[in-house]
């Protein structure tokens, strides 16, 4: 079967300064993978290329059959409908949640259904409970971002992105902004998605979480993927030095 | 959307039906209009409203224009406009002709037709009572003399020399510093002397006619011969047959200069009933008359109030969705018109509303552009405006997160639908208040249109102080008006602040 991400010679630079240098991997479905790896290493950059926040430089990005492609010195912009199509099947999560803080949760998780898909009112009300159930906040759907902790809201900011039914969900270090207490909660969420199958991609520093959770790590370091590992064995016998470096502290 | 159109319909509706004349059901065969311009600031005795009834215009140059039409056939219809803008009314077509005190001077001349003089008069000297008497304008030298802005008597002053001249815009304004001893003397048409000075027992008549001014009635230049032609013949016969004199007889005008120019010794025709009835109606009264005196005024307010808010909720409309699309372009709207908004802004901002008013209404139909000076005073206050509230605007986008637009786009909405449901809603709570205050000030700056012909509340306050010799009473009157009508906007205001707010504290859910 024909991997359900693939990756492949990526390039991006910010004002001249190169952050991904030629990066390529692939992700079979149903997979939760970690991309772990210093700060400015590119791994967010990496994620938001994978659904077109950033404008690739030069590469191929494919998601579900659909692929995003750009020769090096080529113009952006047929690009861009490209990203659209593509994010169809992509859902992502980020740091800082992001929910609307002018509705409540259950608009937030409706709005996207309502506006991009043209869902009845009633059935995009019907899925959002659903969700904001499976993600543990049925009695919360009436309340407003800002009297939810951060826990309850990053579960909130995945059930919104779950209600586009994507295959494949990115998270942008979903656990960093949040107290540690409340970690878990979130966590718990992401692991019952892939039980359920769900093809997760995430950003992290919880490398509690990337050893217990990933089928595999994918480890970067400026720009460059150095090692991509089972998560048992990245931990217990680093191959590159520069991971063991990385990881020594979390040993 | 569909909500906010159907508002905008009904106001478009309201204003439309408020505004429109009355419906025109003249019975087949019903004599053709003939409108004719004046300024009703003017005030006595030219063309003003009647102290005793305000809905009333009367004036002695109302009763010459109805004869005059009369013989010609005509349906007089009078149209206001403001004193320095009636030749230029004459050339979008605002009225037909000019009859209110204009004098036949060389500029007028050049920039209209004039009829034959249908009122021959002077400037008049008038001083405090008591004070030495002033003989002619060798006597004025080195004196402080106030006269009317742009009248025949600021030139004759100004060309004799050595005089310091102050010029207004009413003339009870110049009685009223010379009575503080702003000013030594005044120097004013005759009729103005008569009805303003002649009265006030502070003040008097002293020295001789000065100069020589002749009305005449103006029409756009070259545009009507045939009816210049038949107002002057009618105007001939009226000034021949002792119609003119009737009519200055009972307005208490008749000069020795008409005399002489039609060969009419007899003294008196008429009695002085229609000045005797200003003197009476404007005469100081207790403070139960002049309180009865400002209920007959409540209905005008009233229907000025009506015609400030229209103008000011109309052009309120169109300055928030005019100055939404600007901030938009100026935010998200990339290199180029990015730059076409703001060279906008910066020049609608850098260049004074009363200018753009003026140009929009009298500077566009030269390029045959012609608009009603209700639509032109819309356009121009939203127009101006939109360029406040598009920076309002781009700062309410500017303080949304750009996280927010991201979360949008990676559900995959579009930049449009991002923007309309995530940014502009929470931006809109951001930008509520400047917007508040910036209305309240357009309802304000909505005075300016009365330079225009519009008729709003600041120009019924100026139209019933002059009349009345009254700026405390009805200025207090009028700002009372203005707070009032402020307020339910500022309650409003601060409901949808309220409103757009739900959710962004902790304490609200």
């Amino acid at each position: 079967m024909q991997p359900i991400v693939q990756v492949e010679d990526v390039h991006k630079s910010f004002d001249k300064t190169p952050i991904l240098k030629g990066v390529s991997f692939k992700i079979e479905e149903g997979d939760l993978v970690s991309l772990i790896g210093p700060s400015g290493c590119g791994k967010s950059t990496l994620l938001r290329c994978l659904n077109g926040l950033e404008v690739l430089d030069s590469g191929r990005v494919e998601i579900c059959g659909v692929a995003m492609e750009r020769k090096p010195s080529t113009p952006a912009g047929p690009l861009a409908d490209v990203a659209h199509k593509l994010r169809r099947n992509v859902g992502m999560v980020f740091q800082s949640f992001n929910l609307l803080p002018h509705k409540t949760l259950i608009q937030n998780v409706m709005l996207a259904p309502r506006v991009v898909k043209g869902t009845a009112r009633d059935e995009a009300a019907g899925l959002a409970e659903k969700l904001l159930k499976k993600v543990g906040l049925g009695e919360q759907v009436d309340r407003y971002p800002l009297n939810l902790s951060g826990g309850q809201q990053q579960r909130g900011a995945i059930a919104r992105a779950l209600a586009m039914a994507p295959k494949v969900m990115l998270y942008d270090e979903p656990t960093s902004a949040l107290d540690p207490i409340v970690v878990d909660e979130v966590l718990d969420v992401m692991k019952e998605l892939d039980r359920e199958g769900m093809t997760q991609i995430v950003v992290t520093h919880e490398m509690r979480f990337a050893r217990d959770a990933s089928d595999y790590i994918v480890f970067m370091d400026k720009g460059e993927i150095i090692e991509i590992s089972d998560e048992d064995e990245i931990f217990q016998n680093p191959r590159d030095p520069r991971t063991r470096q990385f990881l020594h502290r979390f040993l | 959307m569909t909500r906010l159109a159907l508002i905008v319909v009904l106001l478009i509706w309201s204003v439309a039906t408020a505004f429109a004349q009355p419906a025109q059901t003249t019975p087949a065969g019903a004599l053709p209009q003939l409108r004719y311009g004046g300024a009703l600031s003017s005030g006595a005795p030219y063309t003003f409203r009647d102290p005793g009834d305000p809905n009333k215009i009367i004036g002695f140059e109302v009763d010459i224009m109805n004869t005059l039409a009369e013989r010609l056939g005509y349906r007089p219809v009078f149209v206001n406009n403001d004193w320095a803008s009636l030749i230029p009314g004459l050339d979008t077509g605002l009225y037909d002709l000019v009859i209110n005190g204009l004098e036949i001077t060389s500029a007028h001349q050049a920039a209209a037709d004039f009829s034959i003089p249908y009122y021959i008069t002077f400037g008049q000297i008038v001083i405090r009572r008591g004070d030495p008497p002033l003989d002619n304008l060798a006597a004025l030298k080195g004196k402080r003399v106030g006269t009317l802005q742009a009248s025949q008597m600021e030139y004759v002053l100004r060309a004799a020399g050595n005089i310091d001249v102050r010029v207004y815009d009413e003339e009870i304004d110049v009685y009223s510093d010379l009575k503080l001893g702003r000013n030594d003397a005044s120097v004013m048409d005759f009729p103005i002397a008569v009805y303003y000075a002649k009265p006030d027992r502070a003040l008097e008549f002293t020295g001789d006619p000065i100069g020589r001014i002749e009305y005449g009635i103006a029409l756009k230049k070259g545009a009507h011969p045939d009816l210049l032609a038949n107002i002057n013949s009618a105007l001939s016969t009226m000034l021949a047959d002792g119609t003119m004199h009737r009519i200055l007889d009972r307005w208490a005008l008749w000069t020795q200069m008409m005399a002489q120019a039609t060969g009419d010794a007899r003294s008196m025709l008429a009695q002085p009933i229609d000045y005797d009835r200003f003197v009476e109606a404007t005469e100081p009264t207790t403070w139960r008359g002049q309180l009865e005196r400002y209920m007959r005024f409540l209905p005008q307010l009233g229907w000025a109030a009506v015609a400030t808010v229209q103008i000011s909720v109309l052009s309120m409309v169109l300055a928030v969705a005019f100055g939404v699309v600007l901030a938009l372009c100026r935010v998200y709207g990339g290199v180029v018109l990015d730059r076409i908004a703001q060279v906008y802004i910066e020049a609608i901002r850098g260049t004074p509303l009363l200018i753009q008013l003026l140009f929009i209404y009298y500077g566009l139909p030269k390029i045959g552009l012609q608009l009603d000076p209700y639509v032109a005073g819309v356009l121009a206050l939203g127009l101006n405006y939109a360029a406040y509230e598009a920076e309002n605007y781009r700062a309410g986008l500017l303080a949304i997160p750009r996280h927010q637009m991201e979360a949008a786009i990676a559900l995959n909405m579009t930049e449009r639908q991002s923007l309309r449901y995530v940014v502009i809603p929470q931006a809109a709570r951001i930008v509520v208040p400047p917007t508040t205050n910036d209305f309240i000030s357009l309802l304000k700056d909505s005075s300016l249109v009365s330079v225009i012909s519009l008729v709003e509340l600041t120009k019924t306050y100026e139209l019933l102080s002059t009349t009345y010799y009254d700026y405390f009473g009805t200025g207090l009157l009028v700002g009372a008006i203005y707070l009032l009508l402020g307020l339910p906007f500022v309650r409003l205001a601060r409901w949808a602040e309220r409103h757009l707010s739900r959710g962004m504290t902790r304490a609200s859910s």
